[in-house]
């Protein structure tokens, strides 16, 4: 059994200017800039609620929206379905920029460096060979008035590692940190101990309120992570907050106007009373997330009625019946790999699912594939269902060597009830010396590619449910109720290139140095010596004494 | 005030000339560049050591922004670990070094000879982060302790490369001529350690080592359940003697030398005290592995202006948009379908190109003479 707790925490948005706490705003936009028509984002300066190393960066590099997400694992969707929000393994940094921004390469470069230090992270190493510009996927999550795609910056870093040293800048940037509200329950110990941890940051421009006349930066701090309990040995799949995270919810942050828990209760198969929840929750809420009517035990935390008994609240479910272990196959999912053998070619293969058993719907498909895997384009092939799948939409950039990875980006209808396999061979490089990391037999990785589509949903969403709707559903704007957008990240892929032997570059002086000192130094000598008969010397003393004067001579003997 | 008094009452007893002992140390701020050259698994206890010591230093007060931390390999959430988020330094799991409240700077690959030279003579790219400088002044004292595999004269970093005891030496000597430190405590625990301090020429450098040349520092006990060697020895028995110490302690450096005798450490430490200008016994170890600041208490007061109406007139009206402003369409089909490639820019042909024409054109006016050009043009 899998107990799946996604905490999204309430947005900090500016509130109105006229807070206590002033700080000097950096330059507002010119009056020529302001005379065009776009979209005129306010500049952050106070910062109650929004932490200020963010804010600071935000304005300084001219960012319009940044998404970060550093996550250890990999989500199987065929164990725990749907995921709430997903990302790649590794760190992922997409940016959009500001049009003011002259040169956003240098932007990026210094984004990178500068969120490195505030997350402890090696995001420095994102430079142009892991940096490609999307140009269909990746449309900017905030509002946002036209699209040039020439702002949009995205890196994947597939060997990042991540540990509490994330974690702890990440509970900094909370308003109350991590001493008070939800965040108490966030102990690295029990965090790190999961099948999947992943933390994201989100910072993007949204509506004030609902005439949207007004523009407010929000920024979103999400945390998803999978305890296992067959894993760490616990077998029954009840759980609670205490057994989870081994503390339990005491009190809320004083700065929050909003602090909740929701638990999935959602019948399956229309049986009721299969689950119970204790204690009892503030309300039931029904909401529909990702397409689906999904019902919501809520825990409020800033009712008074929650804890006037004990200052503590251990959320607990308990399974009256036991359930299987199955868990609804989701509409879309897709799964990659690398194909062939040897340490000269392979080959990607994708696979991706459509499992809706009447609609047909597109998705987008992004590869970054570094350079050192030479793709060969014309090997390309998109088989659905036995047939060839042309897709609608190509964009190929090749790569450069050492400077730009390749880019792969094609929007590929989905028949309904499908698998489609994409397929792509490669050729693995030979790599300088010194361009090989320390632990070279390791392998390379590959990143994740990307699939983002818009699935149709079981149940429509109608407006005012998009009001209603839980936080943690509602990062990715609807335009439409019948279908739901999703994005979804394969597994990233390990490869191993051709490896020398470090230790050759000494094994080869030496032999070398043997070989010319032995071997060609000898035939040099046979070469020049010359050689001349020697006669025995005879006669007498005085006869020899007369040799050796002449021989200091210089002058042929006697 | 009291401490005036005391270091007073200290001048007594000392000899009168030497006014440097005046102040017990002219330091103002304490930095600690703690370093893990080691990669791997079975290397987890180089870690610990590094972990150990950076815990000690965090508890005796120097804050997170003074500490660069490079720790060349992630052992905590390593999937060998069976207890994730953790470091242990003493067997049966007792104490979590890695805690909750961590902050490494340079992680993993960024751990190399050439990083760990720029930290430390502050010629770093200028888009480096605070948090991965060491920002220190002339009046700053800092501890350097570095951990990993060694020989006679070299550390190895990352199982790639080097770093020799003259590079090191050398790198000391441009942080004194820039003025980097005031003191400086060099703490190495490797096989081999005391050839890495040999060669120093700085003032005010005080070094301590694990070993001698010719020895091996070993390391101390393994663990069952995680199946490695825990700590090393002479670390360990430094941390163990780092706990005895709170900010207000007095013992001096003579205490740490006599730390971990052969019998407990197989291997003999050594130490280098004669380019230290002060005594050892005068100097104490909080003025390396603590942050302890000369408190004054003043009398004066400082009235905050409660009128906050001023703040408000200052900030300008943000101008509200004419209509709704909406979110960008996540997929828009029809528009990708539709887009226009982008317009590849013109470039001018480059060097090579134009040397090229100008060869070509030059070895055909060679061949058919000049007079040909009116046929061209």
């Amino acid at each position: 059994g899998v107990g799946t707790a996604s905490l999204a925490l309430p947005p900090a948005s500016l509130e109105a200017p006229g807070s206590v706490q002033q700080l000097p705003v950096p330059g507002r936009d010119s009056p020529v800039a302001r005379a065009h028509r776009g979209l005129t984002l306010p500049t952050v300066s106070h910062y109650r609620l929004f932490p200020k190393a963010l804010g600071r960066l935000v304005a300084a590099l001219g960012v319009r929206e940044l998404h970060l997400a550093l996550t250890q694992g990999f989500w199987r969707t065929r164990y725990w379905g749907q995921p709430p929000l997903q990302a790649p393994a590794g760190a992922e940094l997409w940016v959009w920029f500001q049009p003011t921004v002259t040169d956003v390469d240098k932007a990026w470069k210094e984004l990178s460096n500068i969120l490195s230090g505030i997350f402890c992270a090696s995001l420095n190493f994102i430079d142009s060979t892991n940096t490609v510009i999307p140009t269909a996927s990746f449309k900017p999550l905030g509002l946002a008035n036209g699209t040039d795609h020439h702002l949009l910056r995205y890196a994947v870093l597939p060997r990042e590692v991540v540990c509490t040293e994330n974690l702890t800048p990440w509970k900094k940037l909370l308003p109350c940190g991590s001493k008070a509200g939800l965040a108490v329950l966030l102990k690295a110990e029990r965090l790190f101990h999961s099948s999947y941890h992943s933390q994201a940051v989100h910072i993007r421009p949204i509506c004030r309120d609902a005439s949207c006349l007004a523009v407010s930066w929000e920024l979103r701090q999400t945390l998803t992570v999978v305890f296992d309990f067959f894993s760490s040995g616990q077998g029954k799949k009840d759980w609670s907050l205490f057994k989870m995270f081994s503390r339990t919810l005491t009190d809320t942050c004083p700065l929050a106007s909003q602090s909740k828990v929701y638990v999935d209760i959602s019948p399956k198969n229309k049986e009721k009373e299969l689950l119970e929840v204790s204690p009892a929750p503030t309300s039931v809420h029904e909401a529909i997330v990702q397409g689906d009517k999904k019902t919501y035990a809520v825990y409020d935390l800033l009712s008074p009625s929650l804890f006037n008994t004990s200052r503590s609240l251990n959320v607990q479910l308990k399974w009256k019946r036991p359930q299987d272990t199955e868990m609804p196959i989701p509409t879309l999912h897709a799964q990659r790999y690398v194909g062939g053998y040897g340490l000269q070619t392979g080959e990607i293969c994708t696979l991706i699912y459509n499992t809706h058993p009447y609609r047909a719907f597109p998705v987008i498909l992004l590869e970054t594939v570094p350079w050192y895997l030479r793709l060969y384009v014309h090997t390309l092939t998109i088989i659905t269902k036995g047939k060839e799948n042309k897709p609608s939409y190509i964009h190929y950039q090749p790569a450069q060597d050492r400077r730009r990875p390749h880019l792969l980006e094609m929007l590929i209808q989905l028949p309904a009830n499908s698998v489609t396999k994409i397929t792509i061979q490669f050729e693995r490089a030979l790599l300088k010396w010194t361009e090989y990391p320390p632990d070279p037999n390791h392998g390379f990785y590959v990143g994740s590619s990307v699939l983002s589509a818009l699935v149709p949903s079981v149940t429509a969403m109608k407006d005012m449910d998009v009001e209603q709707s839980p936080l943690f559903a509602s990062l990715f704007p609807s335009s439409d109720g019948s279908s739901y957008f999703v994005r979804l990240y394969t597994e990233p892929l390990l490869v191993n290139l051709p490896t020398p032997d470090f230790s050759m570059p000494y094994n080869v002086i030496c032999l070398t140095c043997t070989v010319v000192a032995v071997c060609y130094g000898s035939f040099y000598n046979l070469l020049t010596r010359t050689f001349h008969v020697e006669e025995p010397s005879r006669g007498g003393l005085a006869k020899r004494l007369a040799n050796v004067i002449r021989k200091l001579r210089g002058v042929p003997p006697l | 005030m009291c401490l005036h008094r005391l270091i007073c009452g200290q001048f007594e007893f000392v000899d009168s000339d030497r006014a440097e002992q005046f102040f017990r140390s002219g330091h103002t701020n304490n930095w600690a560049v703690l370093v893990c050259t080691s990669r791997f698994w079975f290397n987890y206890r180089h870690v610990a050591n590094t972990l150990s010591v950076y815990r000690s230093v965090k508890r005796l007060g120097i804050p997170d922004s003074h500490i660069v931390l490079m720790l060349a390999d992630d052992m905590a959430c390593n999937p060998r670990n069976p207890k994730p988020a953790t470091v242990f330094s003493h067997k049966n799991m007792e104490l979590n070094v890695y805690g909750d409240d961590v902050e490494v700077d340079y992680r993993s690959y960024e751990v190399t000879v050439e990083n760990f030279l720029r930290v430390l003579t502050g010629r770093i790219p200028p888009s480096t982060p605070r948090s991965k400088r060491l920002l220190s002044d002339d009046r700053s004292n800092i501890l350097i302790y570095m951990t990993g595999h060694g020989g006679n004269g070299f550390l190895k970093f990352q199982d790639s490369e080097e770093i020799t005891n003259v590079e090191l030496a050398d790198a000391f000597e441009q942080m004194w001529q820039k003025r980097r430190y005031n003191e400086l405590l060099f703490i190495i625990d490797t096989c081999q350690g005391a050839s890495m301090y040999e060669r120093f020429y700085s003032p005010n450098i005080m070094a301590l080592a694990s070993s001698q040349v010719g020895e091996d520092s070993l390391s101390h006990q393994p663990d069952l359940g995680i199946g490695v060697h825990l700590m090393d020895r002479y670390t360990f028995y430094v941390l163990e003697f780092l706990e005895e110490i709170h900010p207000a302690s007095q013992t001096n450096m003579n205490d740490l030398f006599q730390v971990c005798p052969k019998s407990l450490c197989v291997s003999t430490p050594g130490h280098r005290t004669d380019l230290f200008q002060r005594a050892p016994q005068n100097v104490l170890i909080t003025d390396f592995f603590g942050s302890v600041r000369k408190v004054e208490i003043t009398t004066e007061t400082l009235s905050l202006d409660r009128d906050v109406a001023g703040f408000e007139s200052k900030f300008p009206e943000e101008e509200l948009a004419t209509e709704p402003l909406k979110y960008a369409e996540q997929l828009p089909v029809a528009q990708i379908i539709h887009q226009k490639p982008k317009q590849k820019d013109w470039h001018p042909p480059g060097g090579f190109i134009l040397g090229l024409w100008a060869l070509i054109i030059m070895v055909f006016f060679k061949t058919y003479g000049i007079k040909h050009m009116k046929h061209v043009f």
